[in-house]
C-alpha cells in the first residue's frame, strides 16, 4: 500500500480527529431524541459525518493520485505565529509601545527581503499610529507602557 | 409610489454629510485593498469591524458595504494593468483586459470596466429596492423548516463554488458547523466543547476565525514565494472608449449585469461565480468569441459588470432574510447584531431608514467609485508598487489590536494565531476556508432551526419535504451538488479554477 495523494491522506486524518473528538466529548452531554434534541444530538451527527468524510478521503488517498503538498513556508509560519503569540503574551505587561515594535520586527524578519532600516521606521510609524488611533482615539484599554516597566 | 418614497427616505439618510464621508472612506479603502494583492475584503472588514462599533449602525454598514463593492473596482484595475487580479472575482478580467493593455488600449479597458461596473451597480441597486421588500414579506412566512432548508441550500452552493475537491469542500463545511457549536448551548444552557476554558463559553468569535484564516493564513501563504512585483505597467493614453467600443461593449454589459445579478442572489456565491459565468457565456454568444483572450473589449465588460452586480445583489439574502451568503455579508450580520439590530425580514419594516439608506448609499458609492477610479488611476497604479514586505507587518498589527478590542481579551489574539496556523495548513492540504467560514456562522443557527422544526413536527424528519418551499430549496441544493458530478460541468468548473489559479 502506498499513499498516492498526501493531501487527501492528511486532510482525512484531520477530519477524523476533529470528528471523533466531537463524538467522544459529546458523550458527556445529553443526546435527547429527534423530537426533543439534546445538546449532543446535532454535534454527534456532524461528528459522525466528518469521520465518514475523513475515512473516504484516507481511502481515496491510496487509490487516486493527487498533487503533492509542496514546500511548507516553515520560517514564515513559525515567525508570524510566534510574533502574534508573543504580542498576546507581552502586550498587557510591557505595553503597546514595546510589544508592537516586537511584533513588527519579528514578523518582518520572515520576509526574504528583510532589512533593518525600513523595518525600524515601519515599527515606529505603526506604533505611533496605533497609540494615537486605538489607544487615544478609540480608547482601547491597553497600556502604552505596562506595569512590568512600572508604567 | 411607495418605491420612490422609500428611495427618498434612503437618499435623506445616506446623503447626510457624515454618511457620505463614511461611504467615501468605505469605497476608497475598498479600492485600495482591491488594488493591493494579498489583502482581501474579508480580512479588511474583519479588521475594521471593531472601529465601526463607535459609529451609528447605518454609517457602519454603509462603510462596510462600500469596502466590499469598492474592492471589486480596485481588483479589476490591477487585472488590466499588470495582469495580477487583486480580487478573486476579477481573475477572468486578466484574460482580455491585460491583452488590451499590451496593445496600448489600457484606457479603453479601464473605462469599459468602470462603465460596466457603474451600470451594473445602478441596476443592482434598483433590483434590491424592488425585490427586497417582497422577499422580506415572503420570508416573514418562513417557519423553522424553511430557514433550515435555506441554509442547507446556501451551504450546498458554497460547496459547489469551492475550489478543488468536492469531498474536501463538504468536509470543511461539516467542520465549520461543528466549530460553530463551541460555547454555551442556547437551549440547555450547558457549555459544549469548551474544555473548561472560560473564554470559550461565549463561543469562538467569527471575526477571530476570519482574521486568522483569511488574514494570517494568507500572509503565511504569501511568504512562501515572494514573487517579484516590479512589473512593467502599461501606459494609459485615452480613457474614453471609441464609438466602436461603445457599440461592442453595451450588449456585453447588459448580459453581464443580468447574469451577475441573478447569480449574486444565490447564497454562498457572491460575485465570483457571476464573473466566471458571464465570461464563458460571452465567449459563446459574442461575434468575437473565438478571438477571446487576445484583448476583446467584450471579455472585459461582461465579467466586470457581472462581478459588480453580484457583489451588490448578494446583499439581498442578508438584508431580507438575515442569512449571510458569503463571509463578507456574515461580518455585516455580525455588525448588525453588535449594534442591537436583529437581522431578518423585519429589518425593512422596523428600520426603514437603515435598509433604504444602505441601498441608496450603494448607488452613491458607485458614483464615487467611477470618479475615484478613472481620473485618479495614476494614484492606484503607484499603490500596486508597494512591496509586500512593507505591507504584511502592518496587516498583522491591525489584526492583533483589532481582535483584542472585540472583547478586550488577549485570549482572542492567541485564538486568531491558532486559526492562522490552521488556515495555512488547510490551504496546503487543498481545503478551502470560505465554505468553512460560512458554515461556522450558520452552525448554531442551523441547529436552532433544526431543533425547532423537529419539535413542531413531533420528531418527524419528513417535515422538510412536506412543506413546499422547504422541499424546493432542498431539491435545489441536491441538484446543485449533483451538477458537480456531471462530467461536462465538473470539467468547466475545473477549467474555470485552473484559469483562476494561473
Amino acid at each position: 500500500m502506498m499513499i498516492r495523494s498526501t493531501k487527501d491522506f492528511w486532510a482525512g486524518l484531520v477530519y477524523i480527529s476533529f470528528g471523533s473528538t466531537a463524538i467522544l466529548v459529546g458523550r458527556d452531554y445529553q443526546m435527547g431524541t429527534a423530537f426533543r434534541m439534546g445538546p449532543a444530538y446535532f454535534p454527534t451527527i456532524l461528528g459522525g459525518l466528518l469521520v465518514v468524510i475523513g475515512a473516504i478521503s484516507v481511502i481515496r488517498s491510496f487509490i487516486a493520485v493527487g498533487a503533492p503538498i509542496g514546500r511548507f513556508a516553515i520560517q514564515g509560519l513559525l515567525l508570524v505565529s510566534a510574533a502574534i503569540f508573543l504580542f498576546a503574551f507581552l502586550v498587557r505587561g510591557l505595553g503597546v509601545a514595546l510589544a508592537l515594535p516586537i511584533l513588527v520586527i519579528i514578523s518582518a524578519y520572515a520576509s526574504t527581503r528583510f532589512r533593518w532600516g525600513p523595518t525600524l521606521i515601519m515599527a515606529v510609524g505603526l506604533t505611533v499610529f496605533c497609540v494615537l488611533v486605538f489607544l487615544e482615539g478609540l480608547g482601547i484599554p491597553l497600556p502604552m507602557l505596562g506595569p512590568w516597566l512600572g508604567g | 409610489m411607495d418605491l420612490i418614497g422609500n428611495l427618498w427616505l434612503g437618499l435623506q439618510t445616506s446623503a447626510s454629510l457624515a454618511n457620505l464621508s463614511y461611504c467615501f472612506v468605505g469605497v476608497f479603502l475598498g479600492t485600495a485593498i482591491g488594488v493591493l494583492p494579498g489583502l482581501g475584503p474579508t480580512a479588511t472588514i474583519a479588521m475594521l469591524l471593531p472601529v465601526t462599533f463607535v459609529l451609528p449602525p447605518v454609517s457602519a454598514l454603509i462603510m462596510l458595504a462600500g469596502i466590499y463593492y469598492g474592492s471589486q473596482y480596485g481588483g479589476s484595475t490591477t487585472s488590466i494593468l499588470v495582469n495580477l487580479p487583486g480580487e478573486a472575482a476579477s481573475v477572468v478580467t486578466t484574460l482580455d483586459g491585460y491583452q488590451m493593455a499590451r496593445k496600448g488600449r489600457a484606457g479603453a479597458a479601464l473605462a469599459a470596466s468602470a462603465i460596466g461596473s457603474f451600470f451594473a451597480g445602478t441596476v443592482a441597486t434598483l433590483l434590491i429596492a424592488a425585490f427586497g421588500p417582497p422577499m422580506a414579506n415572503m420570508a416573514l412566512k418562513f417557519g423553522p423548516a424553511e430557514y433550515f432548508s435555506l441554509m442547507v441550500m446556501g451551504l450546498a452552493a458554497s460547496i459547489v463554488l469551492a475550489q478543488g475537491s468536492l469531498l474536501h469542500a463538504i468536509g470543511m463545511v461539516v467542520l465549520g458547523l461543528l466549530l460553530g457549536l463551541i460555547g454555551t448551548d442556547v437551549t440547555s444552557g450547558i457549555q459544549r466543547y469548551t474544555f473548561g476554558i472560560f473564554e470559550l463559553a461565549d463561543g469562538i468569535g467569527f471575526v477571530t476565525v476570519a482574521m486568522g484564516m483569511f488574514g494570517l493564513g494568507e500572509i503565511i501563504r504569501n511568504l512562501e514565494n515572494e514573487e517579484e512585483r516590479s512589473v512593467a505597467i502599461s501606459k494609459i493614453t485615452s480613457l474614453w472608449p471609441t464609438k466602436e467600443d461603445w457599440r461592442r461593449m453595451m450588449p456585453s454589459i447588459l448580459r453581464g449585469t443580468a447574469i451577475g445579478s441573478v447569480l449574486g442572489v444565490l447564497p454562498g456565491s457572491g460575485s465570483i461565480l457571476g464573473s466566471f459565468a458571464a465570461y464563458s457565456i460571452e465567449k459563446k454568444v459574442s461575434k468575437y468569441g473565438s478571438q477571446f483572450g487576445t484583448g476583446m473589449i467584450e471579455g472585459v465588460a461582461a465579467p466586470e459588470s457581472a462581478n459588480n452586480a453580484g457583489a451588490q445583489t448578494s446583499f439581498i439574502p442578508m438584508l431580507t432574510l438575515g442569512i449571510p451568503s458569503n463571509p463578507v455579508s456574515a461580518l455585516m450580520v455580525g455588525a448588525m447584531i453588535i449594534h442591537g439590530i436583529q437581522p431578518g425580514p423585519s429589518v425593512i419594516s422596523e428600520q426603514p431608514a437603515l435598509f433604504w439608506g444602505i441601498v441608496v448609499s450603494m448607488w452613491i458609492g458607485n458614483l464615487m467609485l467611477i470618479i475615484l477610479n478613472l481620473p485618479l488611476i495614476g494614484m492606484w497604479v503607484r499603490m500596486i508598487m508597494i512591496p509586500y514586505q512593507f505591507l504584511y507587518p502592518g496587516i498583522l498589527v491591525f489584526c492583533a489590536i483589532g481582535v483584542f478590542s472585540l472583547k478586550n481579551a488577549e485570549f482572542d489574539i492567541y485564538l486568531m494565531g491558532l486559526f492562522g496556523v490552521l488556515g495555512y495548513i488547510f490551504a496546503k492540504l487543498g481545503c478551502e476556508a470560505a465554505p468553512m467560514l460560512l458554515a461556522f456562522i450558520l452552525g448554531p443557527l442551523m441547529e436552532e432551526y433544526l431543533r425547532r422544526a423537529m419539535l413542531l413536527s413531533r420528531g418527524n424528519p419528513w417535515v422538510f419535504l412536506q412543506r413546499p418551499i422547504s422541499a424546493t430549496l432542498l431539491v435545489i441544493a441536491v441538484l446543485a451538488l449533483c451538477s458537480v458530478l456531471i462530467p461536462s460541468f465538473s470539467k468547466t468548473r475545473e477549467e474555470a479554477f485552473v484559469e483562476g489559479a494561473g
